[in-house]
């Protein structure tokens, strides 16, 4: 399995050589590095090359690094069915960029860039419809970022009164506690806290 | 002269018996011809990634279960494996067996719920009474393994929670000896009969071609006739060392789908059967300490057995720097686990890869040039469970 995978990497390290950043194989799995605006034509290469043969996409993942400059990684998992191995491919990408669509390649990357919009708010050109998809109607912000409160904004609740359903601001009985277990002297610090010592100091 | 029509979009659920959850779907209608379908997903969203960036390993386990909640175990296994990759633990034998036992017992659970409610949608009642004193069967197997009938929570990193009494494995034998001529009278029921074959025959075809552009997996990918099967092509557990076949259909339609779903039953059958027969004795979960909890009579005796055990549930495990995919197959296709550690007892993402999202997907597709009526038909033979597809 190995031995193949290390095989596809120097033939794309060798085809692409000028397109891929970094390339490497940890726990047995082959992941490619490339800068965004490569992305469509690595990834017509990765279909359509016959040694390769991707013909699947099976995902995109995002993933948010808020510390630094480039801050979203969308990972893209590939799957070949007749070579029977798996390739990631990850870009990386500061906020404001906009990211090309696969839908023309791949017509499943459609709901799975949907989701990534959704999720981190990552803009795709040429996207035929993209649209929020997992949150509700009218959802602001992007759950999935890292400065996204696990809590989130809004709750919903059926008002006797109105005869509806209504959206409120969350209102907690109990703070949410997250303990950090990793520095277990400094016990958990408190939304209301954190909010307090915003106008002061850190603590 | 030309009459001109104008087109009706209607409404399907998100309270409708035949959208198998929470699905609304917006159709576009001319006469009973669809002409576009618009799914609204998320109405069961639940941000189960986001929680589980708040869990320690242990603890987001349970989350898995929540997703296909018709086969928990099968997801808990994509997460388990994951976590073990990264961590480098070894399962013990038999503790490999036993999962396999319950991931096939997870598999006879969703088919018997999806060919008996596909049935179900095209007006056939009584194979879902059939079916569903089965999945009772198999749900009280569950609950002797691991303590619920649904939410078993029962995998863990480096194995499984407890080892399974002897009388249970007894009991499982006597269910796979008689469970054969239960798929018998479902299939008496349904495989010959006209009304079923009527609906369900050359509705929803897709090609080869057309089942790879939309990431389709598992039975979807089967029923086009690709012999594609995780367990056999990119073997995990002791798949490789079992002998079972994988039922390909020809035309990609609902019928098909059907067939393989029923084939596959029997193929499970006979794999927790060779599972049985082999089952091995020893540990079912890795004795290392600093990963599993240990055992509750050491907590009482040894002083660093407390401790182990005081770490593993307050603090967890920490899991090594890195990104791994682990995909198994589940019932309803490939189910994927994108689990990247930043060295913390915390994941730092979890990315879940739903069979059912790429298959709710091409609805729009699949159903274009269709009746009405054929919407259920359509949706039924995908086997959705908004579980897994809102996440």
């Amino acid at each position: 399995m190995t031995l193949k995978l290390q095989k596809l990497e120097k033939l794309i390290n060798s085809e692409l050589s000028s397109k891929i950043q970094n390339s490497s194989l940890d726990n047995g799995e082959l992941l490619i590095e490339i800068n965004e605006n490569d992305l469509v034509e690595v990834v017509q290469f990765l279909k359509s090359n016959e040694n390769c043969k991707f013909k699947q996409l099976i995902d995109i993942a995002g993933v948010d690094y808020p510390e630094n400059d480039k801050r979203f990684q969308l990972v893209y998992l590939f799957l070949s069915h007749e070579n029977n191995f798996r390739v990631k491919l990850s870009i990386r990408f500061q906020v404001s960029q906009i990211i090309h669509s696969l839908t023309k390649i791949f017509p499943s990357a459609n709901w799975m860039e949907r989701e990534v919009f959704d999720m981190y708010g990552v803009k795709f050109k040429n996207h035929p419809d993209l649209r929020r998809i997992l949150t509700d109607y009218g959802f602001k912000g992007h759950p999935l970022r890292k400065d996204f409160p696990l809590t989130g904004f809004n709750e919903v609740r059926y008002s006797e009164k109105d005869k509806k359903v209504i959206y409120e601001p969350v209102k907690l009985e109990q703070n949410y506690r997250n303990f950090d277990f990793e520095s277990p002297w400094e016990g958990t610090n408190y939304i209301k806290e954190i909010k307090n010592n915003k106008d002061g100091k850190k603590n | 002269m030309v009459k001109k029509t104008k087109s009706l979009s209607l409404n399907f659920g998100p309270q409708h018996p035949a959208a198998h959850g929470v699905l609304r779907l917006i159709l576009q209608l001319d006469g009973e011809v669809v002409e576009k379908a618009d799914p609204h997903i998320g109405l069961l969203h639940r941000g189960t990634e986001k929680l589980i960036e708040q869990k320690t390993y242990t603890q987001a386990l349970p989350y898995f279960d929540r997703l296909d909640y018709v086969a928990p175990m099968n997801q808990e296994h994509a997460f388990a494996l994951a976590a073990e990759k990264l961590l480098g633990v070894e399962v013990p034998i038999r503790a490999k067996y036993i999962r396999v036992i319950f991931c096939e017992i997870g598999r006879i659970l969703s088919h018997i719920l999806n060919v008996t409610t596909q049935a179900l949608d095209v007006g056939a009642l009584t194979p879902s009474l059939w079916g569903f004193e089965e999945r009772e069967t198999l749900m009280t197997f569950y609950e002797r393994a691991s303590g619920s009938r649904l939410h078993a929570n029962y995998f863990r990193t480096g194995g499984v929670h407890k080892d399974i009494p002897l009388k249970l494995v007894e009991d499982i034998e006597k269910f796979c000896k008689s469970f054969p001529k239960i798929i018998d009278d479902l299939e008496a029921l349904l495989t010959d009969n006209r009304i079923f074959k009527q609906r369900n025959v050359e509705i929803g075809i897709v090609s080869k071609k057309e089942a790879l552009d939309h990431s389709f997996s598992g039975v979807m990918l089967r029923g086009s006739g690709i012999p594609w099967d995780l367990r056999r092509s990119q073997p995990y557990e002791i798949y490789k060392d079992l002998d079972f076949k994988i039922p390909v259909g020809k035309n990609g339609d609902c019928y098909d789908r059907y067939l393989c779903r029923i084939q596959e039953m029997r193929e499970s059958v006979k794999i927790i059967l060779q599972c049985i027969e082999r089952l091995p004795k020893g540990p079912v979960i890795s004795i290392d300490n600093k990963i599993s909890p240990p055992n509750r009579d050491d907590i009482k005796q040894s002083m660093e057995a407390l401790i182990h055990h005081f770490k593993l549930f307050t603090e967890g495990y920490r899991v090594p720097k890195g990104d791994v995919y682990t995909s198994v197959e589940a019932p309803k296709g490939e189910f994927g686990v994108y689990l990247i550690s930043d060295g913390g007892n915390k994941p730092y993402r979890c990315k879940i890869r739903a069979p059912g999202f790429s298959h709710l997907q091409a609805m729009d597709y699949l159903i274009r040039g269709h009746m009405l009526a054929d919407v259920p038909a359509v949706l039924g033979s995908l086997d959705i469970v908004f579980g897994e597809v809102d996440r």
